[in-house]
């Protein structure tokens, strides 16, 4: 709170220009000229966040105590939003429908895409010809448009004239209608996020690239094996690295939107509703901003939740060389 | 390993390592091919006859090459995807601008100048980054709908000129590698806070601000929730709408034309690859920073 209290009074100074004239006339300290400059060049930031974040934060708390029409009639209705919005009954809410379909997603994809993008790593860490070629390669989903790989993917996943059910017919097996059913809609959808996984092997194989070959030559004195120099080096060298491509991935999975909405609308029956889909549906197809505004803060507790929970685990499996991570 | 006994053991032994490289080979290029294919894919249905799109059973190679289907569909809606063309680099284009140049401003103080609560305010800088921006999204949009500006390009670009947390943190891991001697050179000439980030740190920094370029651009390309939830008129939609409007079809009930939304991806996505081919190597470094030493 204290510190708090004297970000503000900076801030009050760096912007009222005369008392600053007044005080560098008297023979400002060079500290305090730059303190002075440093809060000039910060104050969009802060102006940003207020405006932004913290302000549209308090003001969508205050909307979920509220019912709203059509944006102009805010009227209080207590907790009411919050008792719908727990509910388990399907027709006054999907809360827990959507919370499922996303933690499925989300703890599906997440490790499945950290697994392979760590195996591709460790085998393209290899002394191998042509690895830069093979990195390009494998990023190389990253960089389209969520919009474009979506899209692409309706197509990989047609019924009969999918790519999918194509390449499995050549074995003789009969594939599923994946996105038509309710079954398969939501393995396809982390299926797909599988074809990202060159974004976790990209930060992976920097992180492996870094670990210094003495400690390996030490191993090898030693007499350890190949295994042993994996699970005894490799893994706790590298365990920040995948910590913080897991953190990231959860985080950024929650999010997930655009694949749910332009590939399925949600269906069917729901089974690929996703979170922020629900959210956006309430909010801006049905413009009940007072309940999408509960669903929203139930959303950051949720998310905050895990990152606090993740970042507790973390000192069990993280191995840090020297404290903590640091800045 | 199985010829172990009948072979001279040295020989066994590179036999083994042969082997062991030919399988690495196997899989990683195997591996290439999977994640390749939906390149060829969509590429190849943005040529194929409309006859061959979706076609029983599959056609993986179309007959022949219908190189119409490019002009086809830049025309196949009211409005042209050169104007959704234009929409996304007018868009994209000052995002960068905002984003670049004020994250730029920001992240200075944090690598070069002593003031109090320096370290608190970086970690709710950083903490931000954890905020999902659906938490602010519904009292945004009222903020937005009561200035007048829902359906123009204000909600999507004026938040971007006053930072972004993941670029300020990026500029600053970069400006705090510049050697300070620069600085004391320039301060010795008699320049203050100010003249030593425009004189020094900004021109030293042009490889790290032209990747910030880079994402802060991809980043409004590919944005699809902000210009949906904004935007409503077809001839303010930059691509990432105009794809979706030719999956729903002008009329309802018109089927999709796949070879005129997968030509019209292309044309999406061409600008991304070209972008990150030719900054690879400081996309990739610019990626593995935030990682690595994060």
């Amino acid at each position: 709170m204290g510190r708090n209290k004297r970000r503000h009074s900076a801030v009050a100074g760096a912007t009222r220009p005369d008392a600053a004239a007044a005080s560098r006339s008297r023979g400002l300290s060079l500290g305090r000229r730059e303190e002075l400059a440093a809060w000039v060049f910060i104050l969009p930031w802060i102006v940003g966040f207020l405006a932004f974040t913290a302000g549209p934060m308090l003001v969508s708390l205050y909307l979920s105590f509220t019912e709203t029409n059509m944006l102009n009639i805010f009227k209080h209705v207590g907790l009411r939003n919050y008792v719908d919005l727990f509910s388990f009954d399907k027709v006054r809410s999907l809360f827990w429908i959507s919370l499922y379909n996303t933690c499925y997603y989300v703890f599906l994809s997440v490790p499945l895409e950290l697994a392979v993008g760590f195996m591709i790593a460790v085998l393209l860490n290899q002394n191998i010809k042509g690895r830069g070629l093979l990195r390009t390669v494998y990023y190389l989903p990253s960089v389209i448009p969520g919009i474009a790989v979506s899209l692409l993917w309706i197509m990989l996943f047609r019924g009969q004239s999918g790519v999918f059910n194509s390449v499995l017919a050549l074995f003789g097996i009969q594939g599923p209608a994946w996105l038509y059913s309710e079954v398969w809609s939501k393995p396809a959808l982390v299926i797909m996020s599988l074809w990202g996984a060159g974004g976790p092997m990209l930060i992976l194989l920097a992180g492996l690239q870094s670990i210094p070959t003495e400690l390996y030559d030490a191993a090898k004195v030693d007499g350890a094996g190949v295994w042993s120099r994996f699970w005894h080096v490799t893994i706790p060298m590298v365990s920040p690295t995948l910590f913080f491509v897991l953190v990231t991935g959860i985080i950024g999975s929650f999010q997930v939107f655009v694949t749910s909405y332009v590939m399925t609308s949600g269906g069917p029956n729901n089974s690929t509703l996703v979170y922020v889909l629900y959210l956006f549906n309430l909010a801006f197809k049905q413009f009940r901003m007072g309940y999408a505004s509960a669903l929203a803060w139930a959303y950051f507790v949720v998310i905050m939740c895990f990152t606090v929970l993740l970042l507790r685990s973390s000192a069990a499996w993280v191995y840090y060389e020297t404290g903590i991570g640091g800045e | 390993m199985a010829a172990k006994g009948w072979l001279p053991e040295h020989t066994a032994r590179r036999l083994t390592r042969v082997a062991q490289r030919a399988l690495l080979y196997f899989i990683l290029l195997a591996g290439g091919v999977v994640i390749l294919f939906p390149f060829y894919w969509m590429v190849s249905t943005s040529v194929k006859p409309p006859n061959e799109v979706a076609a029983v059973p599959i056609k993986w190679i179309p007959s022949r090459i219908v190189w119409e289907n490019y002009p086809q569909a830049i025309y196949a809606m009211p409005v042209s995807v050169l104007v959704f063309l234009k929409n996304s680099l007018v868009l994209s284009s000052l995002v960068t601008y905002g984003t670049v140049s004020v994250s730029a401003i920001v992240a200075y103080p944090f690598a070069r100048l002593r003031f109090r609560g320096r370290r608190t305010l970086f970690l709710i800088i950083l903490g931000t980054m954890m905020i999902p921006s659906q938490v602010t999204m519904i009292p945004l949009f009222i903020l937005f709908s009561r200035l007048q500006w829902v359906n123009t390009f204000l909600p999507l670009v004026v938040p971007a000129f006053f930072g972004e947390a993941y670029f300020i943190f990026l500029l600053r891991q970069f400006f705090a590698t510049i050697p300070r001697e620069m600085d004391d050179a320039a301060k010795i000439d008699g320049c203050g806070p100010f003249g030593v980030f425009f004189r020094i740190i900004l021109p030293m920094s042009t490889p790290a601000l032209g990747i910030t370029a880079v994402f802060s651009f991809s980043g409004m390309w590919n944005n699809f929730m902000g210009p949906l939830i904004y935007l409503n008129d077809m001839d303010k939609f930059p691509l990432a709408l105009g794809l979706r409007a030719f999956q729903s079809g002008p009329g309802t009930g018109r089927s999709i034309r796949w070879e005129h939304l997968m030509a019209a991806s292309v044309l999406m996505t061409i600008p991304m690859l070209v972008l990150f081919f030719f900054t690879q190597r400081s996309y990739i470094q610019g990626i593995v920073i935030t990682g690595v030493k994060g």
